[in-house]
């Protein structure tokens, strides 16, 4: 079944034009794995799924899960069950993470009509997704991100994405400047989440990750399009050869 | 404009010898004091926008209001009127109406042996030494012609006293009732607190009203903290919309005093908020901290002077405003560090976020020092609600209006986290939920954004 559908996507920002047409088709319990240089457009492509009214789509058609996924607002997307992890998540003093998040999932649940949970069903919820992580539980009553770590905010990324459980988790450069140690946490804390009714897209601008959260394909993004696309072992080729390989194919497909 | 103006004072004139007439039986010293004010305001009447202190505040609507004093009758008040404005957990009550003690709706609880907590009128009566010693004595009826206007008028109001090392554990709550008339109706509610050597305690001072109508509330309260001694005092302002309200807090802090100041202005039309401590003994603390939340057209001025008369004080000023639709706010943190007052630290921050493009923030520090070993920084912030959190929260599912309420309120709690009182502080964070803007989204906004009532500058 096809959880996401994305077809020739045309986005531009402050009348740039960064994605100049992408296709790509993602299945149910498939996880993709979209690979680029500096510049080439993925955390563009990773921000327009999520509904970021910055960037303007001038053309082509994105479905999710059968639905007009271009017509829904951010938070209708999340309701609908998508999930972006932010390359640079967002501080937001003031906000307990705890409160953030049931909030958030409550939400969800209020949109698919099952019953709000209250603060004692979800904190169980929430500490075995903590744990999983390796996160402290002193993080629960933390404001958002506030004074985290570059790794411990990337690690809360995926603590929320496991809470929320969305059809389709977009994770943008979740790798980038993790050290190994938390690398492997975030991708053992990502792998503990295939599963055959969820897609996962991993945007990252390195192979290292795809070591430890193996893809069933690798796309290569350049200059805003789609330029080579193949099976994991594509992404060690490029790690070999490195992007100027891929290259070629854009002035082809010109 | 001359005789315009003299015959505006002539209300208050005539007010005074009506005043003066039925006020026969108080103590001399108190008469003269309340002369000298009288004397001082027909000196130099209303401040203007020329003055520096009201550069962004103009009080002509209240100038050009003839105001009656009102009357304490408080007819149709029950003890289930006011059970909204009741704090759970207070350790006592004190209700004033339209600037009388009403001892038939009050609480006192049970205090400590040598707690005072009752009306001035009453320590007046009783020609209290602690009256003579402290009332009138902190407040500069030479620069503030509200202050003086309140002290010619000094009849009731609030009055504590807490001798030594006493701990009062639960809040002491004075809640004063405006209750608006046929005409516009003024009160001059006048407060006194002398809390001795290491004591403890927590005040509330709350402003509320009881209909709709023209009401002036003009407040002073004047604070004596002993050495060592620590308090929190809370005013919350959240009269009608039509209301004026001019307040006057001035705290006096002895040696080792912590004092620490919490506004919360969440009502009224045209209000100005004057915290003004002095640290007069070695290794004192403030700390000032408020919160003000406007809309529609509703003006609040928050004017700080803190004085640091002497060496290793500290003090503590954090500003937030949140202004929807017309308002307007302003701060003015003032700091004056005497020549003495080595070692000071003072630290002043003011952030806003303006939620509408007619909403008007005036931000203004103003440092003078006169030591030269001293600490002194100022910052001030002005912005929209973050883009980029709002749409984090978005993107996990949160609704855009859901959002935004809770960016406001994560911006209002900063204030309220710093209060320690923790009944003071719950209550407060259901009143402040209450009153925060409905955040409605952007182009709902626009929508209603052509409806404009007048604003205060164009009174007059």
């Amino acid at each position: 079944m096809n959880m996401l559908e994305i077809k020739n996507l045309h986005a531009t920002v402050n009348n740039h034009e960064i994605l100049k047409g992408v296709d790509l088709v993602v299945n149910a319990g498939e996880v993709h794995s979209i690979m680029g240089p500096n510049g080439s457009g993925k955390s563009t492509l990773a921000q327009v799924l999520a509904r970021r009214e910055t960037y303007e789509v001038t053309e082509g058609q994105v479905l999710l899960n059968g639905k007009d996924l271009l017509a829904m607002k951010p938070e209708e997307a999340a309701c609908e069950g998508l999930f972006m992890a932010f390359q640079y998540p967002v501080e937001i003093p003031g906000i307990s993470n705890a409160y953030f998040l049931r909030a958030a999932l409550n939400a969800i649940r209020k949109y698919r009509g099952e019953e709000e949970l209250d603060a004692m069903d979800f904190l169980p919820l929430l500490k075995e997704k903590m744990r999983l992580l390796e996160m402290d539980e002193r993080f629960l009553n933390r404001p958002v991100n506030e004074g985290f770590s570059g790794g411990e905010k990337k690690r809360n990324e995926i603590v929320q994405m496991a809470v929320l459980e969305p059809k389709m988790a977009i994770l943008d450069e979740t790798d980038s400047g993790l050290d190994i140690d938390a690398l492997k946490i975030v991708a053992k804390g990502v792998s503990a989440m295939r599963s055959p009714e969820r897609a996962i897209l991993l945007v990252t601008h390195y192979q290292r990750v795809l070591d430890y959260i193996v893809p069933d394909y690798v796309h290569v993004l350049v200059d805003g399009r789609i330029v080579k696309s193949g099976g994991p072992e594509l992404a060690l080729e490029l790690e070999e050869k490195g992007y100027g390989w891929a290259e070629p194919a854009t002035a082809q497909a010109r | 404009m001359g005789i315009a103006t003299t015959e505006r004072l002539r209300t208050y004139l005539d007010a005074f010898s009506e005043f003066n007439a039925r006020s026969e039986r108080e103590p001399d010293w108190l008469r003269s004091l309340r002369e000298r004010g009288f004397v001082r305001f027909s000196e130099t009447g209303f401040p203007t926008t020329k003055d520096e202190d009201w550069r962004f505040t103009n009080v002509n609507a209240i100038a050009q209001t003839q105001f009656e004093l009102a009357r304490g009758a408080c007819d149709g008040v029950s003890s289930a009127t006011l059970q909204p404005f009741s704090i759970p957990g207070a350790g006592c009550q004190l209700v004033f109406v339209n600037g009388r003690f009403a001892p038939e709706l009050s609480d006192l609880g049970s205090l400590p042996r040598g707690v005072q907590v009752g009306s001035l009128a009453q320590a007046i009566a009783e020609n209290s030494p602690v009256l003579e010693k402290h009332l009138g004595r902190y407040v500069n009826l030479e620069r503030d012609a509200f202050c003086a206007l309140n002290t010619a008028f000094i009849e009731d109001g609030a009055y504590v006293y807490l001798p030594r090392r006493t701990i009062v554990e639960a809040p002491i709550c004075l809640l004063f009732i405006s209750i608006p008339g046929d005409g516009p109706q003024m009160t001059h509610p006048r407060n006194l607190m002398v809390v001795e050597d290491e004591t403890e305690a927590s005040v509330v001072e709350d402003y509320v009203s009881l209909g709709s109508g023209v009401f002036f509330s003009n407040v002073v309260t004047e604070l004596v903290a002993g050495e060592n001694a620590v308090v929190s005092h809370h005013m919350i302002e959240r009269e009608d919309r039509q209301a004026f309200n001019v307040s006057t807090l001035r705290t006096q802090q002895a040696r080792s005093a912590n004092v620490s100041s919490h506004s919360v202005l969440l009502g009224g039309g045209l209000v100005r908020n004057n915290v003004h401590p002095v640290l007069a003994g070695e290794g004192g603390e403030c700390l000032i901290n408020g919160l003000f939340i406007g809309a529609a057209t509703q003006h609040m001025d928050n004017y700080m002077l803190v004085e640091h008369a002497s060496p290793h004080c500290s003090s503590r000023q954090y500003y937030n405003g949140i202004l929807d639709d017309h308002s307007h706010g302003v701060f003015h943190g003032r700091i004056i560090v005497h020549k003495d007052a080595q070692k000071t630290d003072a630290k002043q921050t003011n952030r806003n976020l303006l939620l509408s493009d007619d909403a008007q923030i005036d931000t203004k520090p103003q440092l003078e020092i006169y030591a030269d070993d001293v600490k002194c920084t100022h910052g001030a912030t002005i912005g929209q609600v973050e883009e980029n959190a709002l749409f984090y929260l978005r993107s996990r599912g949160i609704d855009e209006v859901f959002a935004r309420r809770l960016l406001l309120l994560a911006f209002a709690s900063e204030c309220l986290d710093r209060m320690k009182c923790r009944q003071v502080r719950d209550y407060l964070e259901n009143v402040v939920q209450t009153g925060l803007p409905a955040a409605s989204p952007s182009e709902a906004k626009a929508a209603r954004a052509g409806k404009v009532e007048r604003r205060w500058e164009e009174v007059g």
